[in-house]
């Protein structure tokens, strides 16, 4: 494997420009100090109750994603390259999906084979030929990014269903803040906080065209007990919004109602963080409690906005990842910004051979796991585990795909024998509305806290940074 | 307001006042208990703090005997209690977490950092007097903070109204419990009344409602069981007596009815009891039978919660 990019220190001693304050500042702080710090930032998120759940733990159990002091920091050169791209690849994204449930024409000119597409369970027939309000499939995209040089920003994943941690880049710059005011008045860095005013803005935007002209806007949670219960009623909170579970919507004559203590208040614009297969008992699995019974009819009768819609499944699943230049360039025209993690599809018997042949060097993913379950980090797994990987792989091969072990990049951060480079990645999130698309400058850093390690989720010993994005 | 959220608002309150009135109740009962026993006769002290947090049935179905051990456990401790205070604090934080965004941050923070600080004593359970004393203490504080932070930091909106909602019929129904099992069970017999065994019984009922000292302001009398109804039941200016708990519903429900621009049965329920209250006096009461009257609005008071709760809640 390459020698990681390190985003603080050039080979030779040198720093990079935008962490020479930071440098200087952490020269001037005893290493106490930050530990002090450190635990004191702890003690803040667990009094305001910043956790998350761990699926498959005891339902008490609450535990918080470990928050790293030092901030992550990029230019604001480099930001305006990352942004343009991210705007790029995110109008693909809608225009794909557009696509996909109404001409096909990407089908038809062979860019995207057909069978990736039909015989994907997450894609989904009930939307074909479906208007969707201003034709925006997805409003909310968190697009992970990673580096491993200063020339290039590589996507890794694209997260259009229900994309979290958001609340986590507000809360870490708002603790960072407290905490470090002084590190702050040195330096320029771009606010985050517009973030829910943009959201809640670009939600009304979208509202179906039988709303009324103050469209009602409301989040879908699946309840208490999911992992990222917190973000929800956090995001809820800041926009303004009603936090609703599905028990609290009902349909009536193809409308959205939420029960309130006044009666029933008809709903507009529904940012949902319950996944398709959970939205409707009527349309998707019938075994559902967190869904609304009919909401699916409402949306096809157009009197109710989803974001993201129903069906976004299909733009970032893995499989298709490996198409998105492609995918890019056919519709924009364009050369894509921000480039794409070489990927052997398993499925392909040429690209299989060679995946079989290097496991031991090569990441291979399930095309539709996520958070980190289920996937095989080749150089660092034993041979047994591999063997048994392998014979997952050839009994269903287009279930894979397979990609390089990247060096991420790394930024230094806190461990228990002082600071030390550790593997980062980045998810900004980027907001379509009916007008525009926007991003706030930063996004949510995830660092893998283990020496060496470059599983960066929250599930598996990942913690987050703030991440600044310098004004100059 | 989501009908849900509303209804989480009421019960929050209503757990924070049922734990504090356990710990006032636990704290009472060991204050008697201390006392030689010629002061405070046969009775089973630890029996009759079970009759009034009205979980005996519950308890006895489990223990043999109520005594200071298995009732302080059972009261604060037990998980399979669903009225103990831990019972009542774990319900508090999940129904805070469910309506957080109606909560404002001083109050969510009253019940988080209140359930993170308990996590320990519920593992570890309190082992000297001086722990529970402590524990007890932290409870009744926690109440208070809560209610104060309440009163001092929510908007004067539905929201506020249904957490009072909450509050005060729990708080009712508290103190109903207490006045009929100190008189029901304690004193079937007319001849005990008065006499000096009787201060001590007394005293307790009103410490457990702190109201210990405000007897002394009202009446400037030694304690007399009629008096103690008396200000339980019917002085409006005491916070917990009956006629002051209906006199906030009876507002907080008028509240809700502006706001929405409509009254319904609990509006006319709520005002049928506080007219009751108001036109009774102890004479009638006794005569009546203090049993009754109370058994009466126990059950009224209940029916209100019903009411509420299919008018507003579901």
């Amino acid at each position: 494997m390459a020698v990681a990019f390190d985003e603080m220190n050039i080979p030779g001693g040198d720093l990079r420009p935008a962490y020479q304050e930071l440098a200087r500042w952490l020269k001037e702080t005893p290493s106490e100090a930050l530990e002090y710090r450190r635990q004191e930032a702890e003690l803040l998120f667990r009094r305001i109750g910043i956790t998350f759940a761990v699926y498959g733990e005891s339902e008490s159990t609450e535990r918080l994603i470990p928050f790293d002091v030092i901030p992550r920091i990029m230019s604001g050169k480099e930001w305006t390259v990352l942004e343009k791209g991210l705007k790029q690849r995110v109008k693909a994204l809608n225009m794909f999906l557009r696509d996909i449930y109404h001409g096909r024409e990407i089908l038809r000119a062979e860019i995207v084979p057909d069978d990736l597409i039909f015989q994907n369970p997450v894609f989904r027939p009930e939307m074909n030929g479906q208007q969707v309000p201003h034709d925006v499939y997805v409003h909310i995209a968190g697009i992970d990014i990673v580096r491993v040089d200063a020339e290039d920003f590589i996507v890794l994943e694209d997260n259009a269903r229900t994309p979290s941690g958001v609340s986590y880049m507000l809360e870490n710059r708002e603790i960072m803040m407290r905490l470090f005011p002084d590190l702050f008045a040195r330096h320029r860095v771009a606010p985050v906080e517009r973030y829910p005013d943009e959201l809640l803005a670009a939600l009304r935007s979208v509202a179906p065209h039988s709303a009324s002209g103050e469209p009602t806007v409301a989040l879908l949670t699946p309840g208490v007990y999911n992992s990222a219960y917190y973000e929800h009623s956090f995001l809820a909170d800041k926009l303004g919004v009603e936090l609703v579970e599905g028990r609290d919507l009902v349909v009536k004559n193809n409308e959205v109602f939420m029960r309130t203590t006044e009666g029933l208040k008809r709903v507009d614009v529904i940012y949902r963080r319950v996944d398709d297969d959970f939205i409707d008992p009527l349309t998707f699995r019938p075994d559902s409690v967190l869904g609304v019974p009919g909401l699916m009819s409402a949306y096809a009768a157009g009197n109710i906005t989803l974001a993201n819609a129903v069906g976004t499944g299909i733009a970032d699943d893995k499989a298709i990842y490996s198409y998105m230049p492609d995918i890019v360039k056919f519709y924009l025209g364009e050369e894509p910004i921000l480039k794409n993690v070489p990927t052997w599809r398993c499925r392909e018997p040429k690209d299989l051979a060679y995946v079989l042949d290097n496991l031991s060097e090569l990441v291979v993913k399930e095309v539709h796991g996520s958070g980190g379950y289920g996937m095989l980090i080749g150089p660092a797994a034993t041979k047994a585990t591999i063997e048994a990987f392998r014979e997952k792989l050839k009994r269903e091969p287009e279930g894979f795909i397979a990609q390089p072990t990247l060096a991420l990049s790394t930024c230094p951060t806190c461990t228990a024998s002082g600071l030390a480079p550790r593997h980062v990645d980045l998810r900004p999130f980027v907001l379509t509305g009916s007008k525009s698309t926007t991003i706030v400058p930063g996004g949510l850093t995830r660092v893998a806290l283990k020496e060496g390690s470059l599983v960066v989720n929250s599930s598996q010993g990942g913690g987050t940074k703030d991440t600044w994005i310098l004004d100059e | 307001m989501l009908s849900r959220t509303a209804e989480n608002l009421y019960w929050l309150a209503r757990y924070v006042e049922r734990a504090e009135y356990l710990a006032r109740t636990i704290d009472a009962t060991l204050r008697v208990t201390a006392l030689p026993a010629a002061y405070i006769g046969k009775t089973n002290e630890w029996d009759s703090a079970l009759l009034t947090a009205g979980v005996a049935e519950s308890f006895y179905q489990t223990h043999e005997e109520a005594n200071e051990h298995n009732v302080v456990d059972y009261l604060s401790f037990s998980a399979d209690n669903p009225s103990s205070i831990r019972n009542c604090i774990e319900a508090a934080r999940l129904n805070s977490r469910s309506v957080r965004t109606a909560l404002t941050s001083e109050m969510w923070d009253t019940i988080n950092s209140a359930w993170i600080e308990l996590q320990e004593v519920w593992s570890k359970g309190t082992s000297t007097r001086e722990e529970l004393a402590k524990f007890l203490r932290f409870v009744q504080e926690t109440s208070l903070r809560f209610d104060g932070s309440a009163y001092r930091t929510m908007l004067r909106n539905d929201a506020y109204w249904f957490s009072r909602l909450g509050l005060h019929l729990e708080r009712a129904d508290n103190t109903a419990r207490i006045l009929d099992v100190k008189y029901h069970v304690l004193l079937p017999e007319e001849e005990h009344v008065g006499g000096p065994l009787d201060f001590y019984q007394w005293s307790s009922i009103l410490r457990s409602v702190s109201a210990l000292t405000a007897y002394h302001w009202v009446y400037r009398e030694t304690l007399k069981p009629w008096l103690v109804a008396d200000l339980l039941i019917l002085n409006g200016t005491l916070p917990r007596s009956l006629a002051s708990c209906y006199d906030n519903l009876v507002r907080n429900l008028d509240q809700i009815g502006v706001a929405y621009g409509r009254q319904g049965p609990a509006q006319r329920h709520a005002r049928g009891i506080r007219n009751r209250l108001e036109h009774s006096n102890m004479n009638d009461i006794f005569q009546h039978g203090v049993h009754e009257f109370i058994q009466e609005f126990i059950a009224d008071n209940s029916r209100l919660g019903e009411i509420i709760t299919k008018q507003y809640l579901i």
